[in-house]
């Protein structure tokens, strides 16, 4: 029969400890994450109630709840996702459907995978320079919206192109065999059966975009703001906002004596927000995959 | 039976990939309500030649075409619509596709697209090219159920039905026995030789005696290059004008 | 229906005009960045800027009454220490976890973790530098005994953590792309899963492990907020990871909101700026030829 010898058993140890060591390593890195958000919920906990997401930062900001950076994050988000996304949707639709294989193509390429390179306080300098001062919006919600698109931008694109390569191309040689045009099977065919991919791509970016406080902090948003609690149209495009990325960094550097209960609870209502999103994608992606259509 | 217009000439049609050549100036004619056979080995550049008919070669990237396709006497690279030429001319492919919709919507398709909206039309339209396609019976109570979920033989049935859903003058058809069961593939025979009296058809195959079965007249591609082409009679006789043309119909090389 | 069909013929090109001009939007926006990032800066940088002075010097003294000096190479020091620490930590436990998903996990399990490291990916940068200041913080000082303050160590650990997950999906990408048939080659002859893993998989995955790591570089040289937190605001070049720092990008988020439009201080931020936009510049575009180079062969 088989007899392991003296080798064998070595290999046999190297292996379980080669597995032991790279598991150690991924719970390393987990293990006290989990930990971490678990003492920040802790932390946050006396103080988030619902009057906490509807009333205005008071007092210098030392008091009340979140109400105008959390609409202004809001805002931000879905502005800046109404003019990314469909630049981007459209972007990929260049790369994937029309564009050949040449020089250019190569060079758009590049410039996506650079464009998702730019830290973002480069970002943020172009958002001044540019949207702020150059094209005389001033400091506002549109400005840091339109910033944080081009931020957004690259990501986008390259979701959405990894969605419509899935498609496969013999679908689109039957589409064109039959005499549609180039634009009606993209219309018909490709994109009814990428959009899901899609969406989850963009609504991937709603999180990231939530939670980018350098972009911002030049181009439109303020450390303090007042706007009427509770009403939703409280910000015009033009207005200035608070963002709750801001507020944490405001009242966790730069404001002394905050009791200590509202940067973790505005922590964790980020947190919250982007990791429900992210939440949610994922789960749209799962369920959506099931239902593939070939 | 076949009469002597003309529906197609082809003349000293070259086709590269990059720097490989996948035809190699070849010329004839193809006439009105005919089906042509075109056999060859592999590679012989049979699918190339159909997709240089409809133009879908434009597709391919780093393609180069030579020599010129004439369809109704009209020059195929001048047409002012590359769609309505697309529309003219029904394509099956080898390996069955069913769009990702419904068994339904994948006939009603291309009409869809040339404009035509009115739900009557279309119904009787869908109806008419599920039945040449010997398709009908089988999928009538389901027609809203996907046509990717069909299987082999039936998505190339489906295939065939809206290839015809445009009301094409041209058929072409590339080995589309492949992913077929035999007796599905004398199904599809007994279609085409219905099918010959209105449009034209072109049959490419690797089953020689299919052509034998179908075809009035039969063209042997090989390497790029065009052998023979005659009456399909003669090319399967004992006395073919080239050698490699007996050779191949009968399993000598291939 | 004639109608619809003549619109249809208009609407095509049209569609396909924007389709176009969003395609090539997104070089628009590059050259776009790089220009009114420069264009902030050029009046100084072309007048009175000494570029000598500028790499070469500790000096930063912005805002001295007498004597201005920009001199940026302190905050170079800081950029570099926590980039070099960070990846340090990063670098290793990415892989390793790369590692461990995708060859020892069962597929459930490494769905799981996908999903958990993706999770992580999303934490927002200024949650970070809140970790980093108000948890991590008080530990590095009570486990070092270091002085009371924001420190280098601080700043790595957190932006070790904010680059692990790109570095573990990049890295498991990588490692997905090598064919099976190599694993069941070398399985076969004998070979136990960490020979296999120690002698093929990792030479074949290597350029896509070294852009994993390079995305990560890329990453930590360019984050802003966390590091803003986490990692103090001296400027000077540490000489020990206990030592507070402050980095390039850091100096930008604090200083830009006090200067005045178009003054040199403003114009000496834009360049660091455009100093910022050259290094991920190429850190990017070396991280893509790496990745290209793994399809070439």
């Amino acid at each position: 029969m088989f007899i392991e010898t003296p080798l064998v058993q070595k290999k046999k140890r190297t292996e379980a400890a080669a597995k032991i060591v790279f598991m150690l390593m991924t719970i390393l890195m987990i293990l006290p994450l989990l930990l971490i958000l678990a003492y920040l919920l802790y932390k946050a906990f006396p103080i988030l109630s619902l009057d906490f997401f509807i009333t205005n930062p008071k007092n210098g900001m030392r008091a009340g709840g979140i109400w105008a950076p959390f609409l202004g994050t809001m805002y931000l988000v879905v502005i800046s996702l109404l003019i990314s996304a469909p630049i981007g949707v459209l972007a990929a639709v260049y790369l994937n459907e029309y564009a050949g294989d040449n020089w250019f193509t190569r060079i758009i390429n590049l410039a996506v995978v650079n464009l998702a390179g730019v830290p973002s306080i480069v970002h943020a300098l172009f958002g001044l320079g540019a949207f702020v001062l150059f094209a005389g919006m001033g400091r506002s919600i549109l400005a840091a919206s339109l910033t944080l698109a081009i931020m957004t931008l690259p990501v986008i694109i390259a979701s959405t192109k990894e969605s419509l390569a899935a498609v496969p191309r013999a679908f689109r040689e039957a589409c064109w065999n039959v005499g549609a045009t180039r634009w009606q099977t993209i219309r018909h065919i490709v994109l009814p059966n990428s959009i899901s991919g899609i969406l989850t791509g963009v609504i991937l970016q709603v999180s990231r975009t939530a939670g980018e406080t350098a972009p911002v902090m030049f181009t439109g948003v303020v450390f303090f703001k007042k706007i009427s609690e509770g009403d939703i149209f409280a910000y015009n495009l033009f207005d200035q906002c608070m963002a709750l990325s801001m507020h944490l960094f405001t009242i966790s550097t730069q404001v002394p004596d905050v009791p200590k209960a509202l940067p973790y609870g505005t922590a964790v209502v980020l947190l919250g927000t982007v990791l429900l999103v992210n939440a949610l994608s994922i789960t749209l992606r799962v369920y959506l995959r099931a239902r593939k259509k070939w | 039976m076949p009469n002597s217009t003309k529906k197609i000439e082809i003349s000293n049609l070259t086709v590269k990939y990059g720097q490989v050549a996948a035809i190699k100036g070849i010329s004839f004619d193809i006439y009105k309500n005919e089906i042509i056979g075109i056999i060859g080995p592999a590679q012989s550049g049979k699918s190339t030649l159909l997709k240089v008919i409809n133009r879908t070669i434009e597709f391919v990237p780093g393609v180069a075409v030579g020599g010129t396709v004439k369809i109704d006497g009209e020059d195929t690279q001048k047409v002012k619509s590359v769609h309505e030429l697309r529309r003219k001319i029904g394509m099956v492919f080898p390996l069955p596709v069913g769009l990702p919709l419904s068994i339904y919507d994948n006939v009603a398709f291309a009409p869809r697209m040339a404009g035509t909206r009115n739900k009557a039309q279309l119904d009787e339209l869908v109806e008419r090219c599920l039945r040449q396609a010997a398709l009908w019976d089988e999928v009538k109570d389901r027609l809203d159920s996907l046509g990717t979920k069909l299987s082999g033989g039936q998505q190339q049935r489906l295939t065939i039905a809206r290839a015809l859903s445009h009301e094409p003058e041209i058929l072409c058809l590339d080995e589309f026995s492949i992913a077929v069961d035999p007796v599905t593939t004398m199904r599809i025979e007994d279609v085409l030789k219905e099918l010959r009296f209105q449009v034209t058809i072109i049959l490419v195959t690797n089953l020689v005696q299919q052509a034998r079965r179908l075809a009035n007249r039969t063209a042997f591609l090989f390497n790029g290059d065009l052998i023979e082409i005659d009456r399909t009679d003669v090319i399967f006789s004992e006395n073919p004008t080239d050698k490699r043309t007996y050779d191949y119909v009968n399993g000598i090389f291939g | 229906m004639a109608n619809q069909r003549r619109l249809g013929n208009l609407s095509e090109p049209i569609i396909e005009g924007l389709i176009r001009l969003c395609g090539i939007s997104a070089i628009l926006f590059v050259i776009g960045i790089f220009f009114f990032v420069f264009r902030e800066g050029s009046g100084f940088l072309f007048s009175k800027l000494n570029l000598k002075e500028f790499l070469t010097s500790i000096e930063w003294y912005p805002d001295s009454p007498s004597n201005k000096r920009y001199g940026v190479l302190a905050l170079m020091a800081g950029t570099a220490s926590v980039t070099v620490l960070a990846m340090m930590i990063a670098v290793p436990f990415g892989l390793g976890a790369a590692i461990f998903i995708s060859e020892f996990c069962s597929r459930r399990a490494r769905e799981t973790f996908k999903i958990v490291i993706e999770l992580l990916a999303a934490i927002p940068s200024v949650v970070w530098g809140f970790i980093g200041l108000t948890v991590m913080n008080p530990i590095i000082i009570d486990l070092f005994k270091a002085p009371i303050g924001l420190n280098v160590l601080n700043g790595g650990i957190i932006l070790a953590l904010m680059s692990v997950p790109i570095i573990v999906s990049i890295g498991e990408d990588a490692l997905k792309a090598v064919p099976d048939s190599y694993r069941e080659a070398s399985l076969a002859l004998g070979a136990t899963r960490w020979q296999m893993i120690y002698r093929v998989l990792l030479p074949a995955a290597k350029n896509g492990l070294l852009a994993a790591a390079l995305l990560g570089v890329g990453r930590g040289i360019g984050e802003t907020i966390a590091v803003l937190m986490a990692t103090g605001h001296a400027v000077q070049i540490p000489h020990s990871i206990l030592d507070p720092v402050r980095t390039l990008t850091a100096t930008i988020a604090a200083e830009l909101g006090e200067t005045p439009v178009r003054s040199d201080h403003y114009q000496v931020l834009f360049i660091i700026g455009i100093l910022l936009f050259s290094i991920t510049f190429v850190v990017n575009l070396v991280a893509d030829l790496v990745v290209k180079g793994i399809r070439g062969k």
